[in-house]
């Protein structure tokens, strides 16, 4: 069997380097082509109608004269008579039209007569949603009840992170056309080998007449699987336009509405702990939505999943409110936040620093050693024994403290096919069904066939972004880097193997003592047998050489290439000003484990990007909904808040590139990241003010509420 | 848009728009100020109303352009749909993100919210105007070396509000870099390097 595992460490040349992304020049010039980019040649413009009502059903409904239109080429109907609308911006009808203009104006001649519905669209007070909560069965271990009587301190806190949104900037949306026997498909995705195929089904076609491609996708963050409405309402409209290209892209309102959230998740959690810290009870009654679905329990007890006794009730709460889509790290950073909320309040009720009880208690997680040196490791990046100090020990109007957040997270390799091509001239080319959702796909990837061949990155050219090249996993999960990585290295390292035994004989070297380095095949460790790699390549005439490499997660931890488990550990650090309420960032270090690093400059810009993301969902973010008429109360970017250029202060990412963590192989790293920043926030705030702020964004109304509530200030 | 409103803002409009363009045009040669406002007039006067779809000139990237737009459409779409001049994103479509900032007469704009007519006689410049990935402009190069970007879906827009800034302050410090840029919005967060990208660009745009 030929060798696949890395080269050791020390004799990489081109993985584990900073390299720019390939793709840089392309986006910084404004020439690169994301799909809602594209002006196909007759394209028409496709216009949805939204439910204006949070939960209705249709009783009937006119498309007259919006067909009659000069410029409609075709209406659809998509929710007919006596069809139920559960979300305010569920899809009623479509419309295209030469103009993007005239199909909007289309859209306001189309008459709905709705039976309105009672609606629930808020679930925070779990007392006001009725029948929209669904329990699910209690879970216990140990004997908690016993656990709390013993107990040197117990806390009951209760603590809320709601629903937010994945904002993507680049709308959910597509370009498609179906003519003939074809439909062309050219989508915002972040899974280009499989959303042919979910397109397919809609349609009731062969998987094999949907051709997929993509160049770029401007953000995703697990809201860009699927095949959507805008996929098969777009691929008929266009069908029945003569098989024109329609263009269908959400508008910011609507992508706010329906293009995917992430669940909320409240909690109230008690509790125990012995006097030196040991955390011996935990109790929670959770409840969280998500949608009409309603909202699964986030993994509390977080990373500390030994804890002896426990009991732990969860309910799902049903809500008219656009549904759920994954989002960085499905439920992982709102249980972060709610355990790591939890321990912060209960370190301040055994007067500890939470770094000690943290550092004792992680004796319960999976991996002990990995959390203790990071927690070592952040403290010094933050100097967190110097800034630390006791709950009230800030008086003043301006207020500092200091809090953690941890997090763990999987991210072994997907299930990827690749192709690797050797050249005449000596170039390579890879082909994998894969995409670049911003973390650096093509890049890594190039790197990999660079190092397998010995070659400058020049030489090597990478497809992707079409779903005609071997299939790759879905980007999820921090699944992707491991995937491609382990296929691309397997195909590169099979059409080596293939040209070694084109050399050999003329060389007089056995094919199995050949190796590719510095531009050269050569006997191995011996630069004076060799031929230049363009030399060795002209020997295929006008052949060329095709192989195939495939990562299979089920074998893929024998093999070496790609691995699981990343531990993170984030701290904050916050000041707040009492008087108006409002919290700044002023520093973030984030300490994150990883295994082998393809490219260290992309992945620092992911952990970089997380902790962002940590300080929007921490102080900003937050989908508001209207009791009343049951709509998105902030479907636009000036009240649905993200943070800008001066929000973030100062962040220090620190990654664990070792020798011995590089042995583990390729684990992913966009998830892990995107965890324990919010926790780490919220603890920041309550170790400033002295008091808990239960619910993020810690928003000024939220911090003078939680400052007014405080006995010391009251 | 009924007729009567039409009617009013036909009798309207040369003054306010006169004003404004010269206003926006302090600066530049006043033989040109004042056949832009001529040729503004012009169009304002005789064809830019109405429902359907108008004809006008626009400069952009130093050429004249000839388009059909309806006057309800912004310069963004246009610049997107009639133009192929896709640098330039609709992410917010109202003023918050900068996604779509343009110049335009020398300073940054939203694309988003300047109407096509609007922008007759104004010198507008895209992304496009400035170097491609062969020959990148030094904003773009320093976005590219310090990792700036992750989608790309607001680069565009920062690298324009980037080069605004820039041109207004040639030597920003790190506080009015971050003030310069807080009308555009990163949903994958690529702060940390942007700010490190527009400092290193002004360093080597002063010492070019």
């Amino acid at each position: 069997m030929p060798e696949y595992s890395w080269p050791p460490m020390n004799k990489r040349a081109v993985m584990g380097k900073s390299f720019d992304r390939l793709d840089g020049p392309q986006k910084a010039s404004g020439r690169a082509k994301y799909s809602s980019d594209l002006n196909k040649p007759g394209q028409l413009f496709g216009v949805f109608l939204h439910s204006p009502h949070a939960h209705a059903k249709v009783k009937s409904i006119d498309i007259s004269a919006a067909k009659a239109m000069e410029g409609v080429t075709a209406v659809r109907i998509i929710a007919g008579p006596g069809a139920e609308l559960q979300w305010a911006g569920a899809e009623v009808a479509i419309v295209s039209a030469v103009r993007e203009e005239i199909a909007k104006d289309a859209i306001r001649a189309i008459k709905v007569d709705y039976e309105i519905l009672p609606h629930v669209v808020q679930e925070q007070d779990l007392s006001k949603v009725g029948s929209r909560a669904k329990a699910a069965g209690e879970q216990v271990t140990g004997d908690p009840d016993k656990a709390f009587k013993e107990a040197a301190a117990v806390i009951d806190g209760q603590y809320g992170c709601p629903v937010i949104t994945h904002c993507c900037l680049e709308p959910h949306g597509n370009v498609v056309q179906w003519t003939g026997g074809t439909v062309n498909l050219w989508p915002s995705t972040q899974a280009v080998s499989s959303i042919g195929g979910d397109l397919a089904k809609q349609l009731e076609i062969p998987a094999t007449d949907v051709k997929v491609q993509m160049d770029h996708v401007g953000g995703g963050f697990g809201s860009k699987f699927p095949s959507d409405r805008w996929g098969s309402e777009g691929a008929k409209l266009s069908k029945e336009s003569g098989g024109r290209p329609v263009k269908v892209y959400l508008d910011r309102s609507n992508e706010l509405t329906i293009g995917g959230v992430r669940p909320s998740a409240f909690a109230k959690i008690k509790v125990g702990a012995n006097a030196d810290g040991k955390i011996i009870a935990w109790q929670s009654e959770s409840w969280a939505s998500g949608g009409v679905g309603g909202g699964g329990m986030p993994p509390i007890p977080y990373v500390m999943t030994k804890i002896e006794n426990f009991r732990l009730n969860h309910t799902a709460v049903s809500l008219n409110a656009g549904p759920a889509r994954a989002w960085r790290a499905p439920n992982h950073p709102q249980a972060s936040f709610l355990t790591c909320s939890a321990l912060e309040d209960l370190a301040a009720k055994l007067n500890m620093d939470p770094w000690d009880l943290f550092h004792k208690n992680v004796e319960m997680s999976a991996r002990p050693e990995v959390y203790r040196k990071q927690l070592v490791k952040a403290a010094e990046l933050m100097d967190w024994k110097k800034k630390w100090h006791p709950r009230g020990a800030e008086t003043g109007n301006i207020r500092r403290g200091v809090g953690l957040g941890m997090a763990t997270w999987g991210g072994a390799g997907h299930a990827s096919k690749c192709k690797v091509s050797i050249n005449a001239d000596g170039t390579i080319e890879v082909e994998i069904g894969s995409q670049d959702i911003g973390t650096g796909t093509r890049t890594c990837i190039t790197q990999v066939a660079a190092e397998t061949f010995g070659l400058p990155m020049s030489a090597v050219r990478v497809k992707l972004g079409d779903n005609a090249f071997p299939a790759s996993g879905p980007s999820g999960g921090s699944t992707t880097i491991g995937g491609v990585s382990s296929s691309t290295r397997k195909a590169a390292v099979n059409a080596l193997e293939k040209l070694f035994e084109r050399v050999s004989p003329g060389l007089g070297v056995p094919a199995d003592q050949l190796e590719a380095v510095d531009n050269k095949i050569q006997q191995k460790g011996n630069p004076a047998k060799g031929l230049t790699w363009k030399q060795a390549c002209q020997k295929l005439g006008v052949d060329r050489i095709s192989e195939m490499g495939e990562n299979v997660p089920a074998q893929a931890a024998k093999e070496g290439l790609n691995t699981l488990g990343a531990a993170g550990i984030q701290m904050a650090e916050v000041e707040v000003d009492v008087e108006t309420g409002i919290v700044r960032m002023r520093k973030m270090v984030a300490v994150q484990d990883c295994g082998l690093v393809v490219n260290p400059k992309t992945a620092a810009s992911q952990v970089y990007g997380a902790c962002i993301m940590s300080i929007c969902s921490g102080l900003m973010e937050e989908r508001v909904m209207d009791r009343v008429t049951g709509h998105v109360l902030n479907d636009d970017m000036e009240f649905y808040k993200l943070a800008g250029m001066g929000d973030i202060g100062e962040i220090v990412v620190h990654m664990d590139i070792t020798p011995e963590n590089d042995k583990r192989g390729i684990i992913g790293l966009g998830e892990p990241c995107a965890i324990g920043g919010l926790a780490a926030i919220a603890n920041a705030a309550a170790n400033a003010l002295g008091v808990r702020v239960p619910m993020v964004p810690l928003t000024p109304d939220r911090v003078l509420a939680a400052l007014s509530s405080d006995r010391r200030n009251a | 848009m009924s007729s009567i409103k039409d009617k009013e803002k036909q009798t309207k409009p040369a003054v306010s728009r006169r004003g404004f363009l010269g206003g926006a045009s302090v600066g530049g040669g006043l033989l040109a100020t004042s056949l832009a406002v001529q040729e503004a007039d012009a169009q304002a006067a005789g064809k830019l109303s109405g429902l359907g779809e108008v004809a006008i000139t626009l400069n952009i990237n130093g050429k004249p352009t000839n388009l059909a737009v309806e006057p309800r459409v912004t310069l963004l779409d246009a610049l997107r749909h009639k133009l192929d001049l896709t640098g330039a994103k609709r992410v917010c479509d109202r003023g918050t993100c900068g996604a779509c900032t343009i110049m335009m007469n020398g300073k940054t704009v939203y694309g988003c919210s300047v109407l096509a007519i609007d922008a007759v006689g104004k010198q507008i410049a895209t992304i496009e105007s400035l170097g491609g990935p062969g020959k990148l402009h030094p904003v773009s190069a320093a976005f590219v070396k310090h990792d700036a970007q992750q989608c790309g879906y607001c680069t565009p827009g920062f690298v324009m509000a980037a080069k605004g800034l820039l041109d207004k302050n040639p030597n920003p410090t790190r506080e009015q870099v971050q003030k310069g840029l807080s009308g555009n919005i990163c949903r994958c967060g690529t702060y940390v390097g942007m700010r490190e990208a527009v400092l290193e660009a002004s360093r080597s745009m002063r010492n070019a």
